[in-house]
């Protein structure tokens, strides 16, 4: 079946007229969106998709936003980032019905229980044991920096199965349950004072061998798959110039006239044209994934919209001058740093965006030796088994 | 052809420009002909436009140009400055060419550009560009009718005045001259052998880029543009000029990452290589992200002033300011990353350090154009 972005465009239309997004609770939008296959255009049809071009979604996701339902990414940021592309790579048919639909609607929330206290950067060198026991998998281990557990049912968990053999081999993927026996959840409170993230303790977990995603000792190559994933995916998103970070130091520079010196701003012009050449990367990097084309700006993306906005939120509680020192509340409510807040809170929340989801060090890794090219770093840790590695 | 939309095309005519220049003008034929009187090799420019025809890659058919846009006249001009080409680029290509294609009627365009766009001759500006835009205020030449039109060859004007930091000044055969006349400042042809022309050529940092002083003495002078039109086709000549610079250092800056990744990968320190060690490491991906966003900015501004999508002046100083931080980045960098060898004059990195410097300072500095954003994005009421 052949479809263009004209037809794309015809059906979203259908779907906000019938559900309207303004008038209708967004699990109930986002159903009928994935009913008619526009959640993941790319995807087979019956599994949210119409075996069409992914680089059709961008014409389903504007009308959905300009009629204003949300950014599907925001429904279920983890589900759709991560999630969505390895169960329907990975997994049986009607598992992947059961579990892609409320996901698609945020009915039921994903997280990924990857980084563990001693394995974060070092991802592959994790701890978390999975021991076979008949149809069933038990899992025993600690989890760290996952965000969204407290109010997710169901998380993709990388785990070791075999410690004899060196660390990328010897991993699995699954999909655990989290209402399951076993899994403890606890908010982990980081320094805006906020529970974001989440410590996750699983205990004698059960997992059943139908909710293996990959074969067994093949989990570092799953998980590299929903790598591409994220990368293939920056071509759904829409930026606009003076949009994130530097939007917000634009409103406050307007806001404060009185604190218009010339130094200040150079110093937010020169942001701004950081802000615009990043933002310009992206729009040519969505050009050449139409194509088919990928370079390193994901990568660029991440490393300098990280670093960037670490500079912008510092520029905010300086031109804030003494009233920058004040702060809100460190009181624990629970809630996280997302959505609107002080300019304050933005700034601490900043300091995470060079750690998560890749370190700026390790980055630099990536771009110097995929992208680059570079001979690789002395590894002492790669051909040896794991559990020979020296650890902390 | 949407932006960032790098077609088939273009592509053939970077390889076809990448090809000649590592034939015709490879480091050697650089470093000779830097080192000659006019800095450049007529016979090569005259190749550039004749049997390349990447001269006027962005001027209509109709005036001897190939009629396909400035994004493909960046794509030329990026090898060009990869390879670091002896040729008035700046005078003419960056400037002259885009303010006749702009300023003149069509006579005048037929009169002019056919043989800039060949190659066998070449022309540059004198005019107050060095601000980033033109400035009619810092205007230095005076223009005077001479009622009994007794310098037929002038059209009866004469102009009288002293102009610094020509590019190409000292070679160009046409010299454009912004200068005040009673109504206001209007845009002359001189041509550069009249009497009453004087030229200084100056020393410069780098030798592949020349500059002149020119003094005017009443020399002979057609009016191509009055006072309307001239300001206009000199504001937009200066924007095409500071893209093609930003083209051009994306050339420079990549060929200089590549340089640096080849020395670190294949030399050996501590027994192993250098591009293994982190510090090292960081620092080429570093040059990568400047080199990236600097062709992002580059080439938005040429797809901006190409298809109109964008405040001109807006995508003119980005490409400007985001591509000179990048390339002098860039090519201190490299000196850095090659050590020693990096600092010796038989090494290219200098060459390009130099290029570097001088493209940052030509045509609006990083603070200038630093400046000129702010005015436009952040002054807003």
């Amino acid at each position: 079946m052949s479809i263009d972005a004209e037809e794309v465009a015809a059906l979203a239309r259908d779907v906000v007229r019938s559900h309207p997004p303004r008038a209708v609770p967004v699990p109930q939008l986002m159903g009928a969106w994935y009913d008619v296959g526009l959640t993941w255009l790319h995807f087979p049809v019956g599994l949210g998709g119409l075996d069409a071009p992914r680089t059709l979604q961008r014409a389903a996701n504007r009308v959905l936003i300009e009629a204003g339902g949300p950014e599907p990414r925001t429904v279920n940021t983890v589900g759709y980032g991560i999630v969505a592309g390895t169960i329907v790579r990975y997994a049986p048919r009607e598992l992947a019905a059961r579990w892609l639909r409320p996901l698609a609607t945020g009915e039921e929330l994903w997280c990924q229980l990857f980084s563990e206290p001693g394995a974060g950067s070092d991802l592959a060198g994790l701890a978390t044991r999975a021991v076979r026991d008949g149809d069933e998998w038990v899992v025993n281990g600690q989890k760290v920096w996952t965000s969204l557990a407290h109010l997710s049912r169901w998380a993709v968990l990388l785990a070791r199965t075999d410690p004899d053999v060196p660390k990328h081999k010897g991993l699995t993927y699954f999909v655990a349950d989290l209402h399951a026996p076993g899994v403890r959840v606890r908010p982990l409170r980081q320094l805006t004072g906020r529970a974001q993230f989440n410590e996750v303790f699983l205990d004698d977990v059960r997992i059943p061998d139908a909710h293996r995603l990959g074969d067994v000792g093949r989990g570092w190559q799953v998980s590299m798959s929903t790598l591409s994933d994220e990368r293939l995916s920056l071509g759904d998103r829409v930026t606009a110039r003076g949009t994130g970070p530097i939007g917000d130091a634009l409103a406050l520079w307007a806001s404060r006239p009185r604190a218009h010196t010339p130094v200040a701003r150079e110093r937010l012009a020169r942001l701004w044209l950081r802000a615009e050449a990043q933002r310009l990367t992206v729009e040519r990097a969505k050009v050449g994934a139409a194509k088919g084309v990928f370079g390193p700006e994901a990568a660029i993306a991440k490393l300098v919209g990280s670093e960037l906005s670490q500079h912008v939120y510092e520029f905010c509680v300086e031109l804030l001058g003494p009233e920058g020192a004040l702060y809100e509340s460190y009181d624990s409510d629970l809630g996280d740093d997302e959505g609107p807040t002080t300019y304050q809170r933005k700034y601490l929340r900043s300091r995470a965006a060079t750690i998560e989801g890749g370190t700026s060090e390790i980055l630099r890794n990536v771009l110097g030796e995929r992208v680059l090219k570079l001979p690789p770093d002395t590894r002492t840790d790669k051909d040896i088994p794991w559990r020979d590695v020296p650890r902390s | 052809m949407a932006e960032f939309e790098f077609t088939e095309d273009l592509d053939d005519l970077r390889a076809m420009v990448r090809k000649f220049c590592a034939e015709f003008s490879p480091e050697p034929v650089v470093r000779a002909t830097m080192e000659t009187e006019a800095g450049y090799d007529a016979e090569l420019w005259r190749r550039l436009g004749t049997e390349l025809g990447v001269l006027g890659l962005a001027v209509d058919e109709e005036f001897g140009g190939a009629g396909a846009g400035l994004v493909a006249q960046a794509v030329a001009v990026e090898e060009m400055g990869a390879a670091l080409v002896c040729g008035p680029v700046v005078g003419t290509l960056a400037l002259a060419i885009p303010l006749l294609s702009a300023a003149g009627d069509d006579a005048t365009r037929r009169a002019y550009l056919p043989d800039l766009v060949d190659g066998g001759r070449t022309a540059t500006v004198a005019a107050p560009l060095t601000g980033g835009t033109f400035d009619a205020a810092a205007v230095t030449v005076a223009a005077k009718a001479e009622g009994d039109g007794w310098k037929a060859e002038g059209d009866g004007w004469v102009v009288s005045g002293r102009v610094e930091f020509v590019p190409d000044g000292a070679a160009a055969d046409l010299l454009l001259v912004a200068a005040r006349t009673d109504h206001g400042v209007a845009l002359f042809a001189v041509d550069a052998a009249a009497d009453g022309v004087r030229r200084e050529p100056l020393a410069t940092l780098d030798l592949t880029r020349r500059q002149a002083v020119v003094e005017f003495s009443g020399a002979p002078a057609r009016l191509i543009a009055g006072e309307k039109r001239a300001l206009a086709a000199l504001a937009h000549a200066a924007r095409v000029g500071a893209v093609l610079l930003a083209a051009e250092q994306v050339g420079g800056g990549r060929a200089m990452l590549d340089r640096t990744v080849e020395h670190v990968t294949g030399r050996y320190q501590f027994g192993r290589p250098l591009g293994s060690f982190q510090a090292v490491k960081h620092r080429c991906a570093d040059m990568l992200v400047a080199v990236e966003q600097a062709r992002s900015a580059a080439y938005h501004g040429a797809w901006a002033l190409q298809d109109g999508t964008d405040d001109p002046q807006l995508a003119a100083s980005i490409a400007k300011a985001v591509a000179s931080e990048a390339y002098t980045r860039v090519a201190a960098a490299a000196i850095q990353l090659h050590g020693g060898i990096g600092f010796t004059w038989e090494h290219p990195a200098h060459l390009y350090f130099k290029r570097a410097t001088a493209d940052s300072l030509t045509l609006g500095t990083v603070a200038q154009h630093v400046d000129l954003v702010a005015g436009i994005a952040l002054d807003r009421d």
